[in-house]
């Protein structure tokens, strides 16, 4: 039973160590190492879950047994765990269904490189949902951004590289302000670790001069991490940075690395400044307002987009503003039902990245509407798996979607505010109507018989773009057809997990809900 | 109100370095400005970290004279996060350098712009 305490400290462990391992592995090799040892921490992960669930309550697990104000120290409750299982189950499953792309994107002898960056991408992702210090978190924040660019420019193409420097550029600004922030609270509070540092602001929340240096520290902390998640205003870098990138990246991308950085601000709104504490502060409703803009805005975007991956990374911005809906709605309702809705946008999103480069790839390699027109029945499997994310992101009953958006209007009308529940009543109807008219559009698009407009251009700039890498990318198209069935199931067993989860989620959401909040009663 | 700046100098002094570094930051086209800026903006973090875990009339916190009197010496914690600090930023300097080698092999060119135009005549393919 004690050893279930160290599974959480394992994680980053043995993922740093997996990373440093795979630089000296095969490529090949490399993969199915990195996919074993996924599954591997999914069970380590699911043991935390389950005895954090039996005894309800998280465990705290002290770096070098320092005691609390001066040790580092890493905490695992229920909330920590969901996130984390369905993080991991996601990561396996993006490295599966992106792999036939992936050999043809990245140059062969640098793939196991790559999974050096999958590994250390997860050790950042699990430092940072299981941390418990909040500089822990800034260093980890870092590993992450430059993993995640490091994911961008394993393609060798121009654009992703000036996809890279401007997603780099907006990164940086955001650690910047994050580091800032960081440093002004413990500036104000003398604490780094989490729980001493929310007694401390509650001691000081009686005045409320004491309280300004407070919010305008954690102001700079917000606009930091919501420059990196991608909240309305500071959401333009999304479909440069999903559109261009291997299908595994953009999926990891969309779906992790965004999620990671809203649940650490939820952690330090939650742990470091206390829940009562924040509720009185302006910064939520702010965040509220950003959230309605984002869904409205995001939407927008992604109907005046041609290419089909720039649609969905746009559809990516208007659900983060879901996200930071449901924190400025508040309440335990609204925080589970942001919770909630980061995962279903995690499971959704994923999938879709990894559909989208299917249909492309049966339209002279082209992400246009226009050549994708009848796609749906070159490419089967990817035309109902597109049709069944596209449905959950519309919102249509059973699936997790609407479950999600469900949990938004209920916590809505729980707030007890004639305003917000008339905002978010008003979003969420606009907001569906919106993801309808793109994603159906596109379904439709893709169902239609024909040709549509395919040229073969689009096609001849791909070729010419890859340079040599073009020619090896046919020969390799003679040895698919005799592994036709392998490369079919690479894909069929990750969307079958995926649209698993999605379907659990959508119809026995109470399971998912239940655990959530039996976390975000031991969270604080 | 100035009274409060001259006895802080050393936050404000970092207070304004990091907001230059942000400019420049955001603002500049050229690349390599853009980097010096974001180096500018974190020395600004270290110097107000580093200011801040100094108090005057002590000593850095190594004993000395077998003195284990925690009054004699200062917050030793400032200095290592300023040290983890360079650390993040030298490797996020190293990178965002190898990335702006690889942007001006492609496009032989260091402005933003100019690259954006150039890359949009490519067409929109996966």
């Amino acid at each position: 039973m004690n050893m279930i305490r160290n599974f959480p400290l394992f994680t980053i462990v043995l993922s740093l160590f997996s990373g440093v391992l795979c630089t000296m592995l095969k490529g090949k090799t490399a993969k199915y190492y990195t996919l074993i040892y996924e599954c591997f921490l999914i069970v380590l992960v699911f043991f935390v879950l389950w005895y954090t669930y039996r005894t309800g309550d998280s465990f705290t697990y002290t770096m070098g047994e320092f005691p609390a104000p001066w040790g580092n120290e890493i905490r695992a409750g229920v909330l920590e765990a969901t996130l984390a299982l369905s993080f991991l189950i996601i990561i396996f499953c993006s490295v599966l269904g992106g792999w036939k792309f992936l050999v043809v994107d990245v140059d062969e002898t640098k793939v196991n490189l790559y999974f050096t960056l999958i590994n250390l991408l997860t050790a950042a992702l699990m430092a940072m949902i299981w941390t418990n210090d909040i500089f822990t978190g800034y260093v980890f924040l870092e590993i992450m951004t430059l993993t995640s660019c490091g994911l961008m420019i394993v393609r060798e193409i121009g654009r992703t590289t000036l996809a890279a420097v401007r997603y780099m550029i907006l990164n940086l600004l955001g650690s910047g302000l994050f580091l800032l922030g960081v440093v002004l609270l413990y500036d104000i509070t003398g604490h780094l670790l989490m729980v001493p540092m929310q007694e401390n602001i509650a001691t000081m929340a009686g005045t409320s001069a004491a309280m300004e240096p407070v919010t305008m520290s954690l102001g700079i902390l917000t606009i930091g991490l919501s420059i990196k998640s991608g909240l309305f205003p500071f959401h333009f870098w999304m479909p440069d940075t999903y559109g261009w990138s291997t299908p595994t990246s953009a999926s990891i991308l969309s779906s992790i690395v965004s999620k990671a950085y809203i649940f650490l601000l939820f952690k330090i709104y939650y742990r470091c400044i206390g829940i009562e504490v924040f509720e009185r502060l302006p910064i939520r409703k702010i965040l509220f307002i950003l959230g309605i803009l984002g869904m409205i805005f995001g939407s927008i975007s992604a109907i005046r987009k041609s290419s089909v991956n720039r649609m969905v990374a746009y559809s990516s911005a208007a659900q983060i503003g879901y996200i930071y809906m449901g924190i400025g709605i508040g309440g335990m309702m609204g925080y589970t039902a942001a919770m909630f809705h980061i995962l279903v946008h995690a499971v959704t999103k994923s999938l879709l990245f990894l559909t989208t480069p299917r249909l492309a790839e049966v339209s002279g390699d082209s992400l246009l509407f226009k050549n994708l027109q009848g796609s749906a029945h070159r490419a089967k499997d990817a035309g109902i798996v597109f049709l069944l994310c596209s449905l959950s992101m519309v919102g249509i009953p059973i699936f997790a979607g609407f479950s999600s958006k469900l949990m938004f209007a209920l916590s809505a009308a729980q707030a007890d505010n004639m305003k917000i529940l008339f905002f978010t009543m008003s979003a969420l109807a606009i907001s569906s109507v919106l993801n309808a008219l793109y994603f159906l559009r596109t379904v439709i698009r893709i169902y239609t018989e024909g040709r549509g407009g395919a040229d073969i251009s689009a096609h001849k700039l791909y070729e010419e773009e890859k340079g040599i890498r073009g020619v090896a990318y046919d020969m390799e198209d003679d040895e698919e057809e005799e592994e036709t069935t392998l490369s079919k199931m690479e894909f069929r067993i990750p969307a079958a997990i995926l649209i698993g989860m999605n379907l659990f989620l959508g119809l026995f959401s109470w399971y998912t809900v239940d655990l959530i909040q039996k976390g975000l009663e031991m969270f604080p | 109100m100035l009274e409060t700046l001259l006895v802080n100098y050393e936050e404000a002094a970092a207070i304004i370095l990091f907001g230059i570094g942000l400019t420049m930051l955001l603002f500049h086209r050229n690349l390599i400005k853009k980097l010096i800026g974001m180096n500018i903006m974190d020395t600004g973090t270290f110097l107000f970290l580093a200011s801040m875990g100094y108090i005057s009339g002590r000593k850095a916190p190594i004993i000395t004279n077998g003195v284990t009197n925690v009054e004699a010496y200062i917050n030793p914690v400032p200095a290592g996060l300023v040290l983890t600090g360079i650390v993040v930023s030298v490797s996020v300097t190293a990178v965002m350098l190898s990335l702006t080698i690889r942007l001006y092999r492609r496009y032989h060119t260091l402005n933003l712009d100019d690259v954006y135009i150039l890359s949009k005549h490519q067409t929109e393919d996966r």
